[in-house]
Parts: C-alpha cells; sequence; structure tokens
C-alpha cells in the first residue's frame, strides 16, 4: 500500500513538474510573432504522418536512420510495457496484462528484442559520438553541454534497456521458483540470459526484480522532465513541428506585408495604407521571429544533417545552420529566464544578432536550401538568416559594402550592376 | 564568343503596336541581358522560340530586375519596389504566359510575384525544352553529334530544391545519346554553386575554399567532356571554377538551351 501511495504521488509529482515546464516553453514559443500555419489540414497531418511518424527523411543516411529506427520504435512499443507498469504500480497487481495469454508472451518477447535493439543503437551511437568521433557530430557548436546532452540520454536509455532486461531476468527466476506474486506470465528471449548472472536466493531476486523496477519507471519520469532543458525534446516537439512545417515551394520567401503597404503608398499616393503598429523589419531578437522559427528551435535534434549539407560550411566558412538553431533556442531560454525573474524581462543589453550570431555567419549563406532539405524534421534555419539580414539591412543599413553597391545599382538602373537600362537590348543587336 | 543572330527579336511594345499580341513573354533577366556569356545563352533561347514557331516577344529596356538579389539580401523594400514596378508593367500588357533563361527570376515570379498581385503562368527555359520535346517539336537532329560525351548536369538551387524541378533539364540532355553522369551531389541534394542569396555581387566570408570550386572539384570527378548549367549565375561559376582547374580546353559548361541549339543545328 505504501509503495502504492509513493508510486501515484512521483507519477503526479513528475507529471506536474513536466506540464510546469513545458507551459513555459509554450510561452517561449509564443514570444514570436504570428504565423498562420492552419491551412491544408490535410496535407499538414500527411506531411506529419511521413516525415515525424514514417521518418522519411531520415533514410537520406541509411546507417544512423537504421539505428535511429530501432530506438524509436522501441521507445513508441515499450510505451505498452510503461502502461503495464503504471496499472501495477497504481493498483499493486503484477504483470496485470498477463490474462492476455499467448499475446502477453509474444508482447514481452518483443518487448526484450526491442529494448536489446535499443541497447545496440545507442552503444554505436555512443561509438559514433565519442570513439569514431564523426565530423559531423564533434562540431565546434557541441562543445560542453551539447555534447554532454547527447551522452547523457543515450547512456540514459542504456540503462533504462538495462533495467527493464535485468528486472524480466530476476522475474523469470521468481516465476521459476514459484514465488508468491510472481505469476507465471511471459515470455524472456533476451534476459534469459541474464539469469546465470544473478543471485539464486529469493529475497535477493526480488530486491533486484523490485529495485529494477523502481529505476525503470522513475528513470523514465525523470527522463520525461529532462526533455524540456534537451535536444531530446525532439521525440514530442517533432510531431507539432512537422504538421506546421512550411508547404511552399523552398525558394519562396515571405512577402513582409508591413512593407508592401508602405511600398503601395510610395507607388499610388491614393493609397491609404491601413494603420499598422510600429513593428520591426526583419529580426534582432527572438520576439522579432515568428512562433514557427521558435517552435523550430526547439525542435532540433543538433544531428548536424543542415550543417553537413551547407555548402558554405563545407568550404570552411563560419555558418553552420545548426548553430543558428541552437543560438535561437539559447537565446530564447535566457529570454524566457529573464522574463521568470522580472516579469517582461528582454531588456537585457543583448539581441540574436551579434551577441549569439554573427554577421559572417549571416552573409555567408548562399539561400541554397540544403539545410532545409536535410532536416529530418522539417526545420527551416534559412528562414532566420533572412529574417536576421533583413533587420541588418532594412533596420541598420548595414550591409557589406558591396551588397550596398548591388542594392544602388538595382535601384538606379534597375540591374544588379552597373549598366544602362537603355542598354538592356544590346544583346539582340551585337554581332 | 557572341555570334550573330540573325532573328528579328520583337519587344512587346513593338507588338502591341502592331496590334498583335505574343503567346509568350520571355523574361530575359539581368544576367541574360548584359552578361556576355548569359547572353549568348539569351539569343539561344531565342533561336528555340523561333525555330518551332513560338509567337514570343521581349519587354528590352521595359524590363527591370525582379528584385530577387535585393529579396535575398533581406532588402525587401527594394524588392517589393522592383516587383511592384515590373508587375505593372506586364499586367499593362495582360501577359499571361512567361518563360525565362533564370531560376531566380523564374522563382520570384512564380513565388513571391502572386502575392503582390502579379499572376502569371511561368516557366523556365528547360521546362519549355521538354515541352517540346514531348510534343515532338524539338529533336537532337541536324546538329553537332553529342554521342558518347559525356555530361553531367549541374542542379540550380533555385530550380531544383527550390521549385523541384529535376526532370526537365535531363529530359533535354536525355535525347541526345550522350553519356550522361551524375555528380555524387545532384538533384536534391545537389550542391550549391556559391552564387545565391547575392553572394554573386560579394566577396565570398573567409573559409578553406570558394564554393565553386568544390562544385567544380565534384564536377570533374566525373570526368566529363560538359558539364550542363540552367542559370546565368552558375555559369559564370562554373566557367570560373573550370578556368581555375586549368580544364577549359577539356571541358566545356554549356547551357540546356546551347546544347539545345547545338544539337538541332539552330
Amino acid at each position: 500500500m505504501i509503495s502504492q501511495i509513493l508510486f501515484i504521488a512521483i507519477t503526479l509529482a513528475a507529471i506536474a513538474l513536466f506540464s510546469f515546464n513545458l507551459k513555459k516553453v509554450i510561452r517561449n514559443i509564443r514570444i514570436g510573432k504570428a504565423a498562420d500555419r492552419t491551412d491544408q489540414p490535410q496535407k499538414r497531418l500527411m506531411t506529419m504522418i511521413r516525415v515525424a511518424l514514417g521518418q522519411s527523411k531520415m533514410v537520406v543516411r541509411p546507417i544512423p536512420a537504421a539505428l535511429h529506427f530501432v530506438v524509436y520504435i522501441g521507445f513508441v512499443i515499450i510505451n505498452i510495457e510503461v502502461l503495464e507498469i503504471m496499472i501495477d504500480g497504481m493498483f499493486g497487481t503484477h504483470r496485470v496484462f498477463n490474462g492476455l495469454g499467448g499475446l502477453y508472451n509474444f508482447l514481452i518477447g518483443s518487448f526484450e528484442i526491442l529494448a536489446l535493439g535499443v541497447w545496440v543503437g545507442c552503444a554505436i551511437f555512443l561509438i559514433r559520438r565519442n570513439i569514431l568521433k564523426l565530423k559531423r557530430l564533434n562540431s565546434p557548436e557541441l562543445k560542453g553541454w551539447p555534447k554532454s546532452d547527447a551522452n547523457y540520454i543515450l547512456i540514459t536509455e542504456i540503462l533504462l534497456m538495462t533495467a527493464f532486461l535485468l528486472m524480466n531476468a530476476a522475474d523469470a527466476k521468481l516465476q521459476a521458483l514459484g514465488a508468491h506474486h510472481y505469476i507465471t506470465a511471459g515470455a524472456f528471449p533476451v534476459s534469459q540470459f541474464l539469469q546465470n548472472l544473478l543471485p539464486g536466493s529469493e529475497s535477493s531476486l526480488i530486491a533486484i526484480e523490485r529495485g529494477c523496477w523502481w529505476f525503470h519507471i522513475i528513470g523514465i519520469l525523470a527522463f520525461l522532465n529532462y526533455l524540456p532543458y534537451s535536444k531530446h525534446f525532439h521525440i514530442l516537439f517533432a510531431f507539432p513541428n512537422t504538421y506546421f512545417s512550411n508547404l511552399e515551394p523552398k525558394g519562396e520567401f515571405t512577402n513582409m506585408q508591413s512593407v508592401t503597404n508602405e511600398v503601395k503608398a510610395m507607388l499610388d499616393p491614393s493609397f491609404t495604407p491601413p494603420e499598422a503598429e510600429a513593428g520591426r523589419f526583419g529580426a534582432k531578437d527572438v520576439n522579432d521571429l515568428s512562433w514557427v522559427n521558435l517552435m523550430n528551435a526547439y525542435t532540433c535534434t543538433e544531428c548536424g544533417r543542415c550543417t553537413a549539407v551547407c555548402p558554405a560550411n563545407i568550404t570552411g566558412k563560419l555558418l553552420s545552420p545548426r548553430k543558428i538553431m541552437m543560438d535561437t533556442r539559447d537565446r530564447m531560454e535566457e529570454v524566457g529566464k529573464n522574463i521568470d525573474k522580472t516579469g517582461t524581462g528582454f531588456e537585457d543589453g543583448k539581441s540574436l544578432i551579434d551577441d549569439y550570431i554573427t554577421r559572417e555567419e549571416l552573409w555567408a549563406c548562399t539561400s541554397c536550401n540544403a539545410c532545409v532539405e536535410a532536416c529530418p524534421i522539417n526545420i527551416d534555419p534559412l528562414a532566420i538568416i533572412t529574417d536576421l539580414r533583413r533587420y541588418a539591412v532594412m533596420e541598420e543599413s548595414q550591409a557589406p559594402a558591396s551588397i550596398n553597391a548591388m542594392l544602388g545599382n538595382i535601384e538606379n538602373n534597375g540591374a544588379p550592376w552597373k549598366y544602362s537600362p537603355a542598354d538592356r537590348l544590346n544583346w539582340a543587336k551585337e554581332s | 564568343m557572341s555570334e550573330k543572330l540573325n532573328i528579328e527579336v520583337p519587344t512587346m511594345a513593338e507588338m502591341i503596336a502592331r496590334g498583335e499580341e505574343p503567346e509568350i513573354l520571355f523574361w530575359v533577366g539581368c544576367a541574360g541581358s548584359y552578361d556576355e556569356r548569359a547572353q549568348k545563352t539569351t539569343r539561344d533561347i531565342c533561336k528555340i522560340l523561333h525555330h518551332v514557331g513560338i509567337k514570343y516577344a521581349v519587354l528590352g529596356t521595359e524590363e527591370s530586375c525582379t528584385g530577387d538579389p535585393a529579396k535575398r539580401a533581406g532588402n525587401e523594400f527594394l524588392f517589393q519596389m522592383q516587383a511592384m514596378t515590373n508587375i505593372e508593367v506586364l499586367n499593362g500588357y495582360n501577359i499571361k504566359k512567361i518563360v525565362t533563361g533564370c531560376p531566380h527570376c523564374f522563382n520570384t515570379i512564380k513565388n513571391e510575384y502572386p502575392g503582390l498581385g502579379g499572376n502569371y503562368d511561368i516557366i523556365h527555359h528547360t521546362q519549355l525544352i521538354q515541352e517540346l520535346i514531348n510534343d515532338g517539336k524539338l529533336k537532337a537532329e541536324g546538329g553537332e553529334s553529342f554521342k558518347g560525351k559525356k555530361i553531367t548536369y549541374h542542379d540550380p538551387c533555385y530550380l531544383g530544391r527550390g521549385n523541384g524541378i529535376y526532370e526537365a533539364p535531363r529530359k533535354a540532355l536525355e535525347v541526345l545519346d550522350a553519356q550522361l553522369v551524375e555528380m555524387k551531389r545532384c538533384k536534391s541534394n545537389g550542391l550549391c554553386c556559391g552564387a545565391g542569396g547575392a553572394q554573386m555581387f560579394k566577396e565570398p566570408e573567409k573559409g578553406n575554399k570558394d564554393i565553386n570550386i568544390e562544385r567544380i572539384e565534384e564536377a570533374l570527378e566525373t570526368n566529363p567532356s560538359i558539364i550542363a548549367a540552367g542559370c546565368p549565375f552558375c555559369m559564370t561559376m562554373l566557367s570560373d571554377g573550370v578556368k581555375m582547374k586549368d580544364q577549359n580546353q577539356n571541358v566545356q559548361v554549356l547551357d540546356i538551351a546551347e546544347i539545345t541549339v547545338r544539337a538541332n543545328g539552330l
């Protein structure tokens, strides 16, 4: 009875804490400007099913795709096991689903195989990161916390899977001993090999079984609460992020309505622009970006597929699309903390541009959309880069000199080069 | 470089004055108008249009920059000024259908002009060539033979990833009886030539190498005799890369329109 109360208390506390932190994240995302992503619900749903659920963009890199798929399926399927753990924990039952009979044996057996798959997958991921030191997973922007974050996630998953398998091994042994409460249920294709490692006495086995059971479920609840601090948040955000992803052609940049009004007023004196809030042109800080950009930042898994295909990054330039997303998230977190402290909290003398993202990074972008194409969950770093450039050019007039010359030429000659408009048809006449 | 264009290129103003309407407007673009190398592609597109008997016109001196480089550089004001002025001209002539040789103009007019009141049916010249081949109006006959020549095609970002057009330019090469090879990074995984996003008009940021060099090294790995392009900016970057690698004796960079004109002896 005490353990049931304890279990319920821990579960409720974990869920409450998670809701509290999730609310903060949603508040932070809402710092962003409005953007309408509610059109074409059917197409959006299909995109989500294809890209997030079906992992369609992962396959470009087959090895991590296969490993990720095992870990992903393991995570999804094992939730059935978590459901059983929840019911057992709350009602003091044991293996409550055993009434399913043969199906139960099949389920437990397949969970074990998946658990082993997850274990092996995570171990290989750790090796890729820390021993093979893959270039994509050892970029400068991953130094410090992002590197530890990745390792913590993988180690935790390995520990959780180990606990699950040890729990089953102890359980199976207890079942064989005919121990009270340990009904005969389940098939143990993997954990049977662990049984020899365990002691023979019933009391030790119960201690191990209970210990692993508690470790497993507390571990899962702790992991849930780790998500808001981690890149691992993608396991939740991948779904809304793909649902709300950009459905327009990648080459299309947004037309800024505020500018349209001003330009119309300039070209047509009879046009009276609608009253508009004094806003900023482009983005200086996270509150100038759209909520989609900010959700993108929370969704980013820092996998670096974007950076690996970025032509600027490939040729040694400072730009890394992954860093753009990480910087946006870091700044948003900082602003969020300021808001928690002071209520409003933007006035800390910092901004996304310059304090986080340098001009050199911004101007290295060729807007080629390779990063957008490469992202397995439809994140768009280019949209952020474009908005920061808009701020630099329209609010500050701070473009590189040659860009200013090009803009001047367009303005004066209607071409980015300094040629006379009168010569525009010369190609047809020259011999 | 340039050769004489023996055909009259009609402007919209002239056509209207004659009380005629073109089937299609040829949007030449700034590079196609002023860049000496791109001018050749422009003339070749005219030759193709003339050859198949499509009634077309150009805007001539009434054309202006679409605003693409301004928009990519972040100057939305200048972009919209250009866009609205151009839309006024296009709508004034009641233009419905447009073909262009520049993926940047194509993308801007196709995707960004509708939001500002400019709705046109615009195609890239490689799409026109594909249509003409499909309709049997263009064949790879009567001109230079590309038999056995190794050709690799470089996808322009604003045609490929930007708008999902990968097959049309390849179709134009498939009719050639040439040996087509793909680079390691092609189609949706293609590598930028380094000129997009207004990079054409500035020095690259510092790094290990220029993007067009990286790209040309990849292209040369396929050991091609021709690198096919579909964008005047790619053309400049790829040609510079080939020169830099001292390969201009062995490798030609040609636009799909130029290849089509040669194959058909136009």
